[in-house]
C-alpha cells in the first residue's frame, strides 16, 4: 500500500503545468547568451566599455585644443571651462592628452588581447593534440615563462623594441601573454582527443593540422573568447607600466603610461595632472575585466561564482 | 610526503637554473656593454675596450657558450656571480640590497595571504550579501589598478592625511630618514613608518587577486556533501566551515599561490621603485639600463630561487593540507 501512496495522485480540475515545452533543449549559445544578460556586472562592463571607446574616438571634438597645442597663457593651471583637466607646466592640455594616450592605450589592449588568445589556442591544442615530445618541450617553455617575470623579460628586450615603431609592442606583449591560458587549452584539448568525433576524423586520415582548426579550437572557442576579453586589461595594465618606466612607448607617441610618467612628479602637489588619466586607466582596465569574468561565470556556471 | 616534496623541489630547481642559464643568453644577446665605452670621450682604443670587457667576462667577440660555461664554471667552484659594470662584486651589491626586499616581500605576501584568504572565505559565505559584493567590485577595482598607480594613489593619500593633521605622521620616500639622530627604538620606529605604504600597496594588490580565487574555490567547496554531513554529525555552522570547508578550499590555493608568486615579484619590483627603495627590483632595472649582463643574471637568480622557495613552501602546504598526497 505504501508504494501505491507514494504515487503522485494528479489534481484533477487545475491545469496541468507546461513542462513539454520546457523539455526542448536550449542552444548553448543562447543559454549563455541568457545567462549573461541576467548578470549586472556585465552589463557594467559593457556599457563602461563602450562609453569609454565612444570617448576616445569623438571626445577631442567638442575640445578646442589638440593634444600638441602649448597654451602659453595658462601653464599649470588646474581644472578650468578652457582646460577641462588642467595643463600641464608648458601648457599642454591634459584632457587632449588623455583622450590621445587613451587611443593608444585602447588599441594595443584590443589588439594584443585577441592575438595572444589565437597563440594561446594554437599552441595549447597542438601540445594537447600531439602529446609526446612536442606537448613535454611547450610546457617547459610555459614553465620558464612562469617562473621568470615577463615584466623583466619586456625590460631586457626592450632596446629591440624601442628602435622599432610602437607596433612592434603590441607582438612583444601578446608573445608573452599566452602562456597560462595555454595550459588551459592543452588541458581541454586533452580530454577532447579521447571523444568519439574526432577519433573518427583521425581514422578517416584526416590530417594533424585540419583536425586541429576544424574539430579542436571551435571546441575550446568560448575559453579563447574569455581569455581574450581578460587579455585586453592585462595587456594595457603591462602597456602602461612599460611606458611608465620608459621601457614602452616612446617619445612623440602618447600613450596613458607615458602621460602617467610626466605627472608624476607632480602627483601630490597638482593632483590633476596624475588623478584625470589614472581614473580613465583604471575604469577602462575595469569594464574589461568585469565583461571577462562574467562571460566567464556565464560559459562556465560550475567555475562556482556563478552558484545561488 | 618526503618523497613528494623532494621530487617537486628538483623540478623547480631545475626550472630555475634553466631560467637563470637562458636570462644570461638572452642578456648577452641583447644587451650591448661595450657601448658605455664608444660614447667617452676621449674614446678608448678597441685594445682598452676588449680588456675592460674580457676581465668582466662580457666581451661579445667571445662566444655565448664560452661565457656562459665560465659564469656557471665560477659560479659553483667559486660561489661568484662575477663583477658589476661598476667592478664590484654582484653578490655583494645583491647581499646589501636583498635585506630591503626581502622585507617588503616577506611581509607584503604574508599580509596579503591572510587577507586574501579571510576576504574570499568571507565572501563567499555571504554570497551576493552586500558585504560579498563589496569586496568583490573592491577587488576589480584593485586589480584594474597598475601597481606604480596604486603606490602614488597611497602617496597622495598619504600626503593629505599629514597636511590635515598637522605633522608627518606617515613618510614614504626611501627605506629610512637619513641622517636620523637617535637611538635603535627611534631608527626602529622610523623604518617602520617608511615601510608601511609599500606594504600597503603589495598586500592590497596580492589579496585582490588572492581573495578573488579563494572565494570560488571555498564555493565549489561549499555545496559539496561533506560539509552538510558534518553539520549533520553536530558541528556548529563555524567549525564545519572552518574544519571542513576552508581547510579544502586552501588546497587548490596553494597551487595558485606558486603560480601567481613571479607576478608578485614584478609588482614588488615596480612598488619598489615607486616608493624609490634601493632593492633588488631597483638593481635589475638598472642592470638593464647600464647593459650590465652580471648584474642582470644575478637578479634574475635571486628572483628564480625566491620562486623556487616559494613554490617549495606551497607544496609542502599542498601536503599537509591534503591527506591523499602522504600515503
Amino acid at each position: 500500500m505504501s508504494m501505491l501512496e507514494e504515487i503522485p495522485v494528479s489534481n484533477n480540475g487545475v491545469p496541468e503545468p507546461e513542462i513539454a515545452q520546457a523539455s526542448k533543449p536550449v542552444s548553448r549559445m543562447r543559454l549563455v547568451l541568457s545567462r549573461l544578460r541576467s548578470t549586472p556586472r556585465f552589463w557594467v562592463g559593457v556599457i563602461g566599455l563602450g562609453a569609454v571607446i565612444l570617448w576616445a574616438a569623438f571626445g577631442l571634438i567638442p575640445n578646442q585644443w589638440n593634444y600638441t597645442d602649448l597654451d602659453v597663457y595658462s601653464m599649470g593651471s588646474s581644472p578650468n571651462s578652457v582646460h577641462w583637466f588642467g595643463t600641464s607646466d608648458i601648457g599642454e592640455d591634459i584632457y587632449a592628452q588623455t583622450i590621445v594616450g587613451l587611443r593608444k592605450s585602447l588599441v594595443i589592449g584590443l589588439l594584443v588581447g585577441p592575438i595572444a588568445a589565437i597563440i594561446a589556442g594554437i599552441v595549447g591544442a597542438v601540445a594537447g593534440y600531439l602529446g609526446g615530445w612536442w606537448d613535454r618541450t611547450i610546457i617547459w617553455f610555459i614553465d620558464l615563462l612562469l617562473v621568470l617575470p615577463s615584466l623583466f623579460l619586456f625590460i631586457l628586450l626592450s632596446p629591440i623594441f624601442k628602435s622599432l615603431s610602437w607596433v612592434a609592442l603590441i607582438f612583444l606583449l601578446a608573445g608573452f601573454g599566452w602562456m597560462i591560458m595555454a595550459r588551459v587549452i592543452r588541458a581541454q584539448t586533452m580530454s577532447l582527443r579521447e571523444r568519439d568525433f574526432i577519433k573518427a576524423a583521425r581514422f578517416m586520415g584526416v590530417d594533424t593540422w585540419t583536425i586541429i582548426r576544424r574539430h579542436v579550437l571551435p571546441n575550446v572557442s568560448s575559453l579563447l573568447i574569455i581569455d581574450a576579453t581578460l587579455g585586453v586589461g592585462g595587456a594595457i595594465l603591462s602597456e602602461t607600466t612599460l611606458s611608465f618606466f620608459g621601457f614602452g612607448i616612446q617619445a612623440p607617441d602618447v600613450s596613458l603610461g607615458t602621460l602617467l610618467a610626466s605627472g608624476q612628479g607632480a602627483a601630490v602637489t597638482r593632483p590633476w595632472l596624475f588623478i584625470f588619466p589614472a581614473a580613465i586607466l583604471v575604469f577602462t582596465v575595469l569594464s574589461a575585466s568585469l565583461v571577462g569574468d562574467a562571460l566567464r561565470d556565464a560559459v562556465d556556471p560550475t567555475s562556482g561564482v556563478n552558484r545561488d | 610526503m618526503i618523497g613528494f616534496i623532494v621530487k617537486r623541489f628538483i623540478n623547480y630547481a631545475i626550472l630555475s637554473a634553466i631560467a637563470t642559464l637562458s636570462a644570461y643568453v638572452l642578456a648577452s644577446m641583447i644587451l650591448n656593454p661595450a657601448g658605455r665605452y664608444l660614447g667617452r670621450n676621449p674614446r678608448p682604443s678597441d685594445a682598452t675596450i676588449n680588456t675592460i670587457l674580457d676581465g668582466l667576462g662580457v666581451n661579445p667577440n667571445t662566444p655565448v657558450i664560452e661565457r656562459l660555461w665560465n659564469w656557471a664554471v665560477n659560479l659553483v667552484t667559486q660561489g661568484s656571480l662575477g663583477e658589476t659594470i661598476h667592478n664590484t662584486s654582484v653578490i655583494s651589491e645583491m647581499a646589501a640590497r636583498a635585506g630591503t626586499s626581502l622585507r617588503l616581500l616577506i611581509l607584503g605576501t604574508i599580509i596579503a595571504a591572510v587577507f586574501g584568504v579571510i576576504l574570499g572565505v568571507w565572501g563567499a559565505v555571504r554570497q551576493y550579501k552586500f558585504s560579498d559584493q563589496a569586496i568583490s567590485y573592491g577587488s576589480f577595482a584593485i586589480l584594474a589598478t597598475p601597481s606604480f598607480v596604486l603606490g602614488i594613489l597611497l602617496m597622495i593619500a598619504a600626503t593629505a592625511l599629514n597636511g590635515f593633521l598637522g605633522v608627518q605622521l606617515i613618510s614614504f620616500t626611501g627605506e629610512y630618514t637619513a641622517g636620523l639622530d637617535g637611538g635603535l627604538w627611534v631608527h626602529f620606529w622610523d623604518r617602520a613608518a617608511h615601510l608601511l605604504l609599500p606594504t600597503i600597496s603589495l598586500a592590497l594588490m596580492g589579496a585582490a587577486g588572492y581573495s578573488r580565487y579563494q572565494r570560488s574555490a571555498m564555493l565549489d567547496v561549499l555545496s559539496a556533501d561533506y560539509i552538510r554531513t558534518a553539520r549533520s554529525k553536530g558541528r556548529t555552522r563555524g567549525s564545519a566551515l572552518v574544519r571542513h570547508g576552508v581547510r579544502v578550499a586552501l588546497i587548490p590555493m596553494s597551487t595558485y599561490f606558486a603560480y601567481s608568486f613571479a607576478t608578485v615579484l614584478a609588482g614588488a619590483a615596480v612598488t619598489e621603485l615607486v616608493f624609490s627603495w634601493h632593492g633588488m627590483g631597483e638593481f635589475l632595472f638598472q642592470a638593464i639600463q647600464q647593459s650590465d649582463i652580471n648584474a642582470f643574471t644575478g637578479a634574475v637568480l635571486f628572483n628564480a630561487i625566491l620562486v623556487l622557495i616559494a613554490g617549495t613552501l606551497s607544496d609542502v602546504v599542498y601536503a599537509a593540507l591534503d591527506p591523499r598526497v602522504r600515503v
